[in-house]
């Protein structure tokens, strides 16, 4: 094994003596914001959504000859993993309302209002992939962006998050993104979720990347994981009906096109459950593990965009994804967690990026897509970047100066999820940098839906990742925690009304088989199969060496 | 446990950096780069059971090992942990610990409120295995004897950063579910004992009563060019 000095390597402790000496004349010193003009140069040129490679049309559908990438694009073209004809659907195993496919923040908040809106819990279902929370949602850091303050409103949150979208953002989502988000603050604290607090009383805000105002609320770096907890422990106070390692493997239909249910199978007995629904609500999360362009992800195991493909069989109109979000500060080092979050708080708190010759290199809080841009250039156009000892290029994020500018003891009381991580592998941010490079981080598009989360096919409702048109083409810090929330319980809400109404037909996977023969058509040279569920990791030592058992079963 | 090596044939290059592990008492030579989840992939593990987030967040991994001529057994999350030669490992796939139902509405952040819901909580022993065994080094110990004081404040403070691993309940002899009494602590002291500031629900009376529909309108009707300009000339708040 390498030797090593407080975690770092020789080579790179010459870079951090640069960071060292600078570090004094740093406090205070403040990089210009990029123009326009200069954002959009440095997108073009170095952000891989800009990039002709790695990216391909849609070749069926609703969205056919859309650009996206073609990991996207794979998936999409791919053939069910089953055949429709063995499923047989005069037997229905699970009769309810409304069943949510997906429970992280967004169908779990949608499960609780539901049942908040009169539906009984025997008549909602709620199926997970693997256990209840595996998801984004307790992976997130940083924050919740609310508009809460005297100094703000929700029309300036409106324009931060519309203009951090490139415009492209739909009106109407964005504004009940904004609109709805101190409701949600209230039903959190309601609920009992601890919100840090200043010695004042007043919550603890900063900002993140494309904000105007001090507006991320936190519980320190684990924002995401305080939020979801509470929130599973009041569903399961409400004794809501939910289904572990059984994840939905196709959407079912009736006989107008209607969607009607699902398919779920579940991944230890190998069995599969027909489920009858009046209304389905997809909150399935976003596509990390697809590692778009080959990056690492910050996402979780199951983030394999199987609601989007699932929903887009079913005839839904996508939108926005042909951009992906990388985050600008995935870990770079040590090899064990790269590509692993390093919550935008830091920068938040007062960390600048900096390149090997400890100056710093951009604006520390540029919207995500510009200040991932930054540091990909300076990694692949200037030589001012620290190499790894795996050949991993990264540059710096000076943490120690956060406890230069706000005192001891601010990392480890707001930042003490990333102060536990890098202690277990060796190195104390408060005395060191870190080193980063953008990691896959999030599904911008998707689903498209309208305020009340429709979908374009009758039946089927949308919260969450899994969802396109809230942030338009990139969104900002904090953005995902309200969205999770905001159209997690618009979709309960509307689901209790649409159920009143609503008569689904004759159980079918036509569309499925329609699919099949669409796919049949476009000639492919490769067969896939999709939903993924799970990525694959094993060793191609192992892979080279995997075969398909027969089994009898009568 | 087996002598036999499972056969992974490597190429030439990969033959340094090499550590012999043992899954499920199977041996396995692995990177030694690699965190236990990681080397339990390169052996061949697809996972269901016992990977999450894979980043030290959701408490899906906790596992137990021992190591060759060592008599302690250890525990760790497997993703943020390195393997190490000579690791016996195995997975702890589920935590079988009930959480009683309870509407938060109804309560006192007080210690009865604790004890009507985990009578347990009076059985603690003071032995320490709870902290002992807890992956993010919470004092498990310490919270459930201030939920047992009463003093819930404290209690939620200590036990902010936990996973929900559910190792503390494993090893409890008291048979206590640490991590659920700690979530009832949580909730009590965020509902009950936290403040909310005023500027809250003035911000809310607003949206009720429409006073940024104007604006909106405004704002909604604005080419793209023009909604630009505003927004490249938006004033900053400093942070």
């Amino acid at each position: 094994m390498m030797k090593l000095k407080g975690g770092y390597t020789e080579e790179m402790r010459k870079s951090i003596d640069n960071v060292n000496k600078t570090r004094s004349k740093r406090i205070g010193e403040v990089f210009d914001h990029m123009t326009m003009k200069e954002r959009d140069d440095v997108l073009k040129n170095y952000h891989p959504d800009y990039k002709a490679d790695g990216k391909r049309a849609i070749a069926y559908g609703e969205n056919k000859s859309d650009i996206v990438p073609v990991e996207v694009a794979d998936i999409l073209e791919s053939y069910p993993i089953f055949n429709p004809d063995d499923i047989d659907l005069s037997q229905i195993d699970y009769d309810v309302s409304i069943l949510i496919i997906g429970g992280g923040g967004a169908g779990t908040s949608a499960a609780i209002w539901a049942n908040y809106s009169g539906v009984p819990v025997d008549e909602i279902l709620v199926s997970n992939k693997l256990r209840h929370g595996d998801a984004n949602t307790v992976m997130a850091q940083g924050g919740i962006q609310i508009a809460d303050r005297p100094e703000d409103s929700p029309l300036i949150h409106y324009l931060d998050a519309v203009g951090g979208g490139h415009f492209d953002n739909i009106p109407e989502l964005a504004k009940a993104l904004v609109n709805d988000a101190p409701d949600i603050l209230r039903w959190h604290k309601d609920l009992g979720v601890m919100y840090d607090l200043d010695e004042d009383g007043n919550f603890m805000v900063l900002s993140g990347g494309g904000t105007s105002r001090s507006r991320m609320h936190s519980a320190k770096d684990y924002t995401g994981l305080e939020i979801f907890r509470v929130i599973r422990d009041e569903f399961r106070g409400l004794d809501i009906p939910s289904l572990e390692f059984t994840p939905a493997i196709e959407l079912l239909t009736d006989e107008t096109g209607r969607v009607a249910g699902a398919v779920l199978y579940h991944l230890e007995t190998k069995q599969y459950f027909v489920v009858k629904a009046k209304t389905t609500i997809m909150s399935t999360g976003g596509f990390g593990r697809l590692h778009v362009s080959g990056f690492p992800t910050t996402n979780h195991y199951g983030a394999t965009m199987d609601g989007v493909l699932m929903s887009y069989r079913a005839g839904a109109k996508l939108r926005n994804l042909e951009s992906t979000q990388f985050h600008p500060t995935g870990a770079a080092y040590p090899e064990q967690i790269v590509g692993l979050l390093i919550t935008e708080k830091v920068r938040g708190l007062g960390a600048q990026v900096l390149g090997n010759n400890g100056e710093q290199i951009c604006y520390p809080l540029e919207p995500r897509d510009v200040e991932a841009s930054a540091v990909i250039k300076c990694c692949t156009s200037t030589e001012n970047f620290i190499e790894t000892p795996t050949g991993m290029r990264g540059v710096w994020l000076d943490s120690p100066l956060i406890e230069e500018i706000r005192g001891k003891g601010t990392i480890v009381n707001n930042l003490s999820a990333m102060d536990r991580m890098f202690q277990r592998f060796g190195i104390d941010l408060t005395v060191d940098p870190i080193l980063i490079y953008p990691s896959l981080h999030y599904q911008n598009g998707g689903v498209l839906h309208d305020e009340l989360c429709h979908s374009s096919v009758s039946g089927l409702l949308i919260a969450g990742e899994v969802s396109g048109g809230v942030h338009g083409k990139n969104r900002l810090m904090g953005n995902s925690l309200l969205e999770i929330n905001v159209f997690g319980r618009r979709a309960g809400i509307e689901a209790a009304k649409e159920i009143k109404n609503a008569k689904p037909g004759k159980l079918s996977l036509d569309h499925i088989k329609k699919s099949i023969s669409v796919i049949d058509s476009l000639g492919l040279k490769k067969k896939r199969y999709g939903p993924m569920i799970l990525p694959e990791y094993r060793s191609d030592i192992v892979r080279d060496r995997l075969v398909q058992l027969y089994e009898s079963t009568d | 446990m087996s002598k036999t090596k499972t056969t992974l044939k490597k190429k030439k290059e990969e033959k340094t950096g090499m550590v012999k592990i043992y899954i499920m008492g199977q041996a396995y030579d692995v990177p030694e780069t690699l965190t236990i989840m990681k080397a339990m992939e390169y052996a061949g593990y697809k996972f269901t059971r016992g990977s999450g987030c894979r980043a030290g967040f959701c408490g899906a991994c906790s596992t137990v090992y021992r190591k060759e001529g060592d008599f302690r057994i250890y525990t760790a999350l497997a993703c943020q942990t390195i393997v190490e030669a000579g690791m016996v490992l195995t997975q702890l796939p589920f935590v079988p610990a009930d959480k009683p139902e309870y509407d938060i509405n109804s309560l006192t952040p007080s210690a009865n409120t604790i004890l009507r819901y985990f009578p347990e909580v009076a059985r603690c022993l003071s032995c320490n295995a709870c902290s002992k065994v807890c992956p993010q080094e919470i004092k498990v110990m310490d919270y459930v004897q201030y939920c047992l004081q009463g003093q819930i404040s404290k209690a939620a403070e200590e036990s902010f950063d936990c996973v929900s691993c559910g190792l503390c309940a494993i090893r409890c002899p008291a048979e206590i579910p640490q991590y659920h009494v700690a979530q009832l602590a949580r909730r009590l002291h965020g509902k009950y004992l936290m403040k909310t500031p005023d500027y809250l629900d003035i911000r809310i009376k607003e949206i009720k009563e429409d006073k940024y529909k104007e604006g909106f309108k405004e704002m909604m009707a604005l080419s793209k060019e023009k909604l630009e300009e505003k927004y490249k000339n938006r004033d900053r708040e400093s942070n």
